[in-house]
Parts: C-alpha cells; structure tokens; sequence
C-alpha cells in the first residue's frame, strides 16, 4: 500500500525538494572548482602569451643576447642550444635506464618480491624535491670543482627515470601476452623475446613517453640551480662535460633579477618559448599515447 | 566411412550426427617410437591439484588427440609437455616426464632448449606484428639458422599449405591476413625450426569450418614429419584428425576439481568400444 497518493502531480515536495536544491548546490560547487583550476591554467598561459609575445621574431631565436648594461637587442639562441644540449645528455642517460627497469619488472619473474618495493621507490624518486635532487648532484660531482652541463643532465637524468620506466612499464604490459607466447614456444630465450617482440611492439609508446619525460625536464628549474647556473650569458657555449651552458630556466632566473626592463622582457619571451614547447610536448604525446593504447590488439 | 555399429546400447542416448571416423588404420604401436614417456604425472597450481596422476605413452608421427569437457586440464596437460607452464606461478608438476628417454623436468634442464624441439600452436592465432616473411624467419635467424633462410622460409609455408596463397605478398604485414591464413602461418613458423613435435591447444577452435578444414587437412600430411598432439574441443574433430585419443575428465573432491586421464585408445576404440563408461558417456553426448 503506497504511503503517498499515487495519482497527485509529479512534482518534488518536501524532503525531496530541499535535497534537490542541495544537490543542486554540490553539482554547481564542484563544477565551480573545475572551472577554477582550467581558468588557472588559461590565466597563466595567458598572462606568458600577452607578456612575451612581443619579444618573439625570428632574431630572439637565433641571436644570443647583448647582456651589456640594458642595451636592447640580442635574443635567447644559446640559451636554447644549451637547453636542447642539457636534454638530450639527459635522455641519453634516462632513456636506457628507465626502459631497462621496466623490463626487469615486467618481463622477469624474477622480479616478483622486489617488484613492489622497486615501483615504491620510483614513486619516491617522482615526489623527491627537485632542489633536493639538485644539492645531491651538487655534492656529487661538483663539489670543490667547477659546474659542468654534465651535472645539470644527470640531475634531469634522474627526474626524467621515474617517468619514463612508469611509461615503459605500462606499454610493455599491454603487449600481449600471446606474443611471448608465442616467441617462447618457439625456443627463443626471454631476453631475445624482450628485444626482438616486446620491445618492437611497446615502441611507439615508449617514446611518446620520453617526450613528456622531455618535457618536464625541459621545464626543471631547481636542478640546474645549483649544478648549471654560472655561464657566460653571452655566448654560446656547447661543451656540456667541461663547463656550465646557458638554459632558459637559469636564464629567466638571473634575467628576471635583473634592473633592466629590457631583461625583463627577454624573460618573458623565454617563458612563452618553454611554455609552448611543454605545452605542445605534453599535449601530442598525450595524444599519441592514447591513440596506441587504444590500438594495441588485445 | 561410416563408424561400425557400438556394442553397447545407445538406443536411449540423445540423437547425434553419426561420427565419421579417419580413414587410418590402427596403429601398430609395437614398431612405433615412443616419443614422450609419462608416469603419475600430477600438476599443482599452488595447492589445487590441477591433474591427478596421469600415465600414458605418446608415439612417433601418430597424431594423438586430448578430449574432455572444458576445465578438465587438457591446455594444463599439454602445455607440461613442452615447459611452457613454467611462467605460471604456482605451477609444480610430480612425476616422471620423459621425453625421448630425457626427463622434462629434470635439474638442469633447459626449457629454451626443450621448446626448441617440441613447438606449440596456440587456440588464437599470434602472428608477430612483422612481415608474412620475417614471422616464419625471425626464430630461425636467433637461433643461428641463417644459411638458405629463404628457401627455409619457403618450405615451411609450402609445409603449411600457405605458400601459394602468400609467395606474392611476403613483406606485408601478417596481420592482414585471414584467420585460417594466420593460424597456418603460426603453424609454418613452428616448423620453420624443424621441431620435433608439434603440440597444437585447440588451433581450430577461432576458425570457420573451412579454415578448420584446411587446417585438418595439413595436420595430415605434418604427421609425417613431426609428432602432433591436439586438444580439441570438437570430438568430431578427434575423430577425423587423430589416430590416438585420450579421453580427460573431472573429479570432485570436496570441491576441488581435478582432472584425470579415463581413457587412452585407439580413436576407434574410443568413439565406438570405449572401456569407461564415463568414456561413453561424453562420446555419446550424455554430458560435457
């Protein structure tokens, strides 16, 4: 027997009215909140966009800057040469490392116990304070001798691991497991499986997960403070293993510090460049990464 | 050729489509090579006896089939033949599996080297996301076979009855190709090594009847040259293919499934005087 009168309108009275209302209110909060957080990321990136867009021309890319007393002209050239330069030591480094790792945990049984522990601690090494990371080096390699570009890398080295044997480790699983299988009952050993199946298949992931590797690493300011911060601003400087190299970070560090609007400017021009080569990094990677997890045949 | 008329009465059975029989003769096995030599084996998955003391002997370039309703342990059983349980965890297996005279399971042995002489086909066909070419010259290649590797190629998929349909079109992608295509391009790269036996879980079980006929019909002319064993699903299958089969089935102990071996028989025997009731009971449809 119904309590309430079956035939009366359909409309919400009451109890039901005022939970209505209150659901009403926890939607619109949480949809504020994610407004909130995108109108964040826009403002930033509109605020860099406006600030740095009038610094952009082809000159501010390729002409090293004129850092002598305030005089206008000169761009960011070397600064990017030694970003790009800091980097690729730095994956050079990562790469083989992160992917050797994912392969000890995901192909090797033997892994098994240490498997957990292992994935702790690159979970750790993701969270460790990149300042920290940077003191280490400092101590590491460079204490009581001279900063080298070497020393920026192997601290990017050791942000970008993580990320990558993360990566790796998730495109490895998805091969299936039909394949090795398929390599294993053919009387190929695990390693060539590794090599000459999994790894082939998992490629196309792998790398899309360097790139956002790259592109945190590119953006990395901590690290270098330390460890690759005390270069001629002037010139160009390309030996990575005997001395520090101009990077954009460090740059709009000290060009920001500076009494001259003119640095200032040049500051905000740097920023727009990072800013659009990890924003353009993350989001095809992104994109591509999504696209092979969803090819992979299962 | 018609199954000859069963002894016992099924006149109470279920109909069913009468069972055609291979046109082999029974095999004399006296003559015959014994191939895999097996005592009491018992297959654990952790503590879950998987199979319970299983004894049979496998014969030279005989085609023996594995029948039995699902779960019953038949993959479990076939995969323990050439190692490839090894990457399940949990997995032990008791007793004394000998191959040619070598036991399986011995200290010391290597798998890599015992799946180099016992290949596997698998119930979904793998191919390598590679080439027609490079699927069936990939392990060749590892595994130091590198002289006359296209002719190699070559023979293997004529040995499995791919090569006319594929000679064209040896650098594309074996993906594009269809179900019955990959299955036996699957088969040409087991052979491709020159294996000993060829365990083949189910191959036919993901293919249209025509594919599956195809493939029937080169497990055929491959017994002349390889050991095969089969897990089929399809007794008429069994009956058409194999000229020894192996009935499995389950037991129930305080439940906890087990498979055991009923029967191992001439498939003649099997399909039409089975000694096992349970036997009988399965062949004739009255249950799995």
């Amino acid at each position: 027997m119904a309590t309430i009168d079956p035939t009366r309108p359909l409309i919400a009275t009451g109890n039901l009215r005022r939970r209505r209302v209150l659901d009403r209110v926890a939607r619109g909060g949480a949809m504020a909140a994610a407004v909130l957080a995108v109108a964040v990321l826009l403002v930033v990136i509109a605020t860099v966009l406006i600030k740095g867009s009038s610094q952009i021309s082809f000159d501010f890319l390729t002409e090293n800057p004129q850092k002598i007393d305030g005089t206008v002209g000169g761009g960011i050239a070397n600064a990017i040469i030694g970003s790009a330069l800091l980097i690729a030591v730095a994956t050079a480094m990562a790469l083989p490392i992160g992917v050797m790792i994912a392969v000890f945990l995901t192909e090797f049984s033997g892994a098994g116990r240490l498997a957990r522990p292992i994935r702790l601690a690159l979970d750790l090494l993701n969270g460790m304070p990149t300042i920290v990371i940077g003191l280490f080096v400092f101590g590491l390699l460079e204490e009581g001798g001279v900063q080298t570009g070497f020393a920026g890398s192997f601290a990017l080295a050791i942000i970008m691991v993580p990320l990558i044997s993360r990566t790796t480790g998730e495109m490895l699983q998805l091969v299936p497991r039909e394949l090795r299988d398929a390599s294993h009952a053919l009387g190929v050993s695990r390693w060539r499986t590794t090599i000459g199946i999994v790894l082939p298949a998992a490629l196309g992931g792998i790398l899309t997960g360097t790139v956002l590797a790259i592109a945190r690493a590119a953006g990395e300011t901590a690290p270098l403070l330390l460890t690759c911060s005390l270069f001629n601003s002037n010139a160009t400087t390309i030996n990575v293993f005997g001395a520090a190299v101009p990077n954009i970070p460090m740059l709009i560090f000290t060009d920001y510090d500076s009494p001259y609007p003119i640095d200032h400017a040049r500051a905000w021009g740097a920023a727009l460049v990072l800013m659009a080569f990890i924003l353009v990094g993350n989001l095809t990677a992104r994109a591509t990464l999504a696209r092979q997890r969803r090819m992979i045949p299962r | 050729m018609e199954s000859s008329r069963p002894e016992t009465d099924v006149s109470d059975t279920p109909l069913m489509a009468p069972l055609v029989i291979g046109e082999q003769d029974p095999v004399s096995l006296e003559t015959r090579e014994v191939v895999f030599d097996l005592h009491d084996i018992n297959v654990y998955y952790g503590a879950a006896l998987a199979l319970e003391d299983v004894t049979m002997k496998i014969h030279k370039n005989v085609i023996t089939a594995m029948i039995g309703p699902s779960g019953c342990g038949k993959s479990t059983f076939i995969r323990s033949l050439n190692r490839m349980n090894d990457s399940i965890s949990g997995f032990r297996l008791t007793g004394q599996a000998l191959y040619h005279g070598n036991d399986l399971y011995a200290t010391g042995v290597d798998p890599v080297e015992v799946r180099r002489r016992i290949g596997m086909v698998f119930q979904k066909p793998n191919p390598f996301p590679k080439s027609i070419y490079h699927n069936v010259a990939w392990a060749p290649r590892i595994l130091g076979m590198r002289d006359g590797l296209d002719e190699r190629v070559e023979k293997a998929l004529r040995g499995a009855a791919l090569w006319d349909e594929v000679k064209d079109r040896l650098d594309r992608s074996a993906l594009g190709l269809s179900g019955g295509q990959q299955q036996r391009l699957c088969i040409a790269r087991s052979i491709a090594i020159e294996p000993d036996v060829l365990l083949l879980d189910e191959p036919c079980s993901a293919l249209d009847p025509i594919a599956t006929a195809s493939v029937e019909d080169l497990m055929h002319s491959l017994k002349r040259d390889y050991t095969l064993v089969i897990v089929t699903h399809n007794m008429q299958q069994a009956a058409r293919v194999a000229e020894r089969t192996a009935f499995f089935s389950l037991n129930v102990y305080d439940g906890q499934r087990t498979g055991v071996l009923v029967e191992y028989d001439d498939t003649t025997t099997i399909f039409t005087r089975p000694t096992d009731k349970r036997t009988e009971d399965y062949v004739t449809g009255r249950f799995g």
